[in-house]
């Protein structure tokens, strides 16, 4: 095995291009070594991108929050005004692992690991961001839903790089929350995850909500009927009813050690009307 | 296969050593430095038995290549005492004989000294969930948990 660490992208991406199906990302490599250690995998090379600016920055921009995909969790959540903006992604990323996984573990690294359960991925999904991808094509656009598409399987193409992710300007009014059910408060990877995204007009009504759910399918659900049950609406018991009878609707989970696809189908729901609470008195309090 | 040459700095001093690409800091760490003090637990990141600070930032070494290193500040439980002279947390942790068979007590002392660091004076919560992936399971949290609490006390106390 070989260990590069380029200090940008083209040398990166002209690694990753050459090396072929046998060559590894490493980020915070929280997920990365536990696998090499255990030989899931055995790559020819590991390009180590930590050297490179553009992946280690949170920059604000156009009203747009950029993050880089080699930021650490911990970098996220000491960031002044990120956690302010969207306090649902940074609380997601925080919930991952230890102190010692969140000094390491990245946003990036999170997605594409591509985890049904991965929680800050869930957050991203709900929150509309998008991964900024290079590749020996050049540079594509990516919603953060199109990034994982089954266990450990993402879209990215040979020598594609995911780095950053980008989330969108901010309305005033608006809130994100993610919730997740684990049988221990720490340590452990959700049964059933729900990130809620809402904006609200002038009158207090939800201009725009995007709902997504984790570790209920295959892959990552943008729960797109579950959001419409919100749009339109004050929020209020009914609608609430709705979005939680359609988020379980949208849920398509196997039984498993963590749970039973009868027990994800309702906690889903569940979890999905707490976080669109949540979201809401975020989206009504002071900016 | 070529063994690649680090330069980093570790407990302070600058260290040079040679290691494979899929070693890892605590292989480096136990293997070629010597500094056996962090103890391999999991090797996947779940015990915390192998926690050190890498640019001050709380790690699990087993989840970082010694590559990584190069070029970085590394400060393990074998920098903690200074010659004779115990650290406050590992003074606090033999009076409260927070430790049993000791194997999480370096990591649980390298744990608790980064949490000290950014904050002072923290709660009982605040310890436990900052804690909370370092795993003993001869269940000496308490004891633990109270020796971190006075070991805080004192250093304010200084």
């Amino acid at each position: 095995m070989r260990y590069e660490v380029p200090e940008s992208l083209e040398e990166a991406v002209a690694l990753l291009s050459r090396a072929g199906s046998g060559a590894c990302v490493l980020a915070g490599g929280t997920d990365l070594l536990v696998q090499l250690r255990s030989e899931a995998i055995a790559p020819d090379l590991i390009v180590d991108i930590k050297a490179i600016a553009e992946v280690r920055q949170i920059v604000f921009t156009g009203g747009c929050f950029r993050i880089g995909a080699a930021v650490s969790g911990a970098e996220l959540g000491e960031h002044p005004t990120l956690r302010k903006a969207w306090p649902g992604v940074v609380e997601a990323t925080e919930l991952i692992g230890s102190t010692q996984i969140q000094g390491r573990a990245t946003l990036g690294g999170n997605l594409c690991n591509a985890s049904p359960a991965a929680d800050s991925a869930v957050a991203l999904v709900a929150a509309g961001a998008v991964a900024s991808v290079v590749g020996p094509d050049g540079h594509r656009e990516v919603p953060a839903e199109d990034v994982g598409v089954g266990p450990g399987q993402t879209s990215l193409e040979k020598g594609e790089i995911v780095v950053s992710l980008t989330l969108p300007a901010r309305p005033r009014y608006s809130g994100d929350a993610y919730l997740r059910f684990t049988p221990r408060t720490e340590m452990d990877i959700a049964v059933v995850g729900a990130g809620v995204n809402v904006t609200l007009d002038e009158a207090g009504r939800c201009a725009e909500a995007r709902v997504a759910l984790g570790a209920v399918a295959e892959r990552i659900l943008l729960a797109r009927e579950a959001a419409d049950a919100l749009v339109g609406t004050s929020l209020d018991a009914a609608a609430l009813e709705r979005l939680s009878a359609t988020a379980s609707a949208a849920c398509r989970p196997i039984d498993d050690k963590r749970g039973t696809r009868a027990f994800r189908l309702s906690v889903a729901g569940v979890l999905a009307r707490r976080a669109a609470k949540t979201a809401l008195e975020r989206a009504r309090g002071p900016r | 296969m070529t063994r690649l040459h680090v330069s980093a700095t570790i407990n302070g001093d600058p260290v040079e050593f040679l290691c494979e690409p899929e070693q890892t800091l605590l292989d480096v760490l136990r293997d070629e430095l010597q500094l056996t003090g962090s103890k391999e637990g999991c090797s996947s990141g779940d015990c915390g038995a192998c926690s050190v600070t890498l640019d001050k930032r709380l790690v699990c070494a087993c989840l970082v290549l010694g590559a990584e290193v190069e070029g970085h500040s590394v400060e393990t439980i074998e920098g903690m005492a200074k010659g004779n002279k115990l650290h406050p947390l590992q003074q606090r942790f033999l009076e409260h004989a927070a430790l049993q068979c000791g194997v999480c007590t370096p990591g649980f002392l390298v744990a608790a000294r980064a949490l000290l660091e950014t904050n002072p004076d923290p709660t009982e919560r605040d310890v436990r969930y900052w804690l909370a992936g370092n795993l003993c399971r001869c269940t000496g949290y308490d004891k633990i948990v109270r020796a971190v609490l006075e070991a805080a006390s004192d250093i304010r106390a200084r």
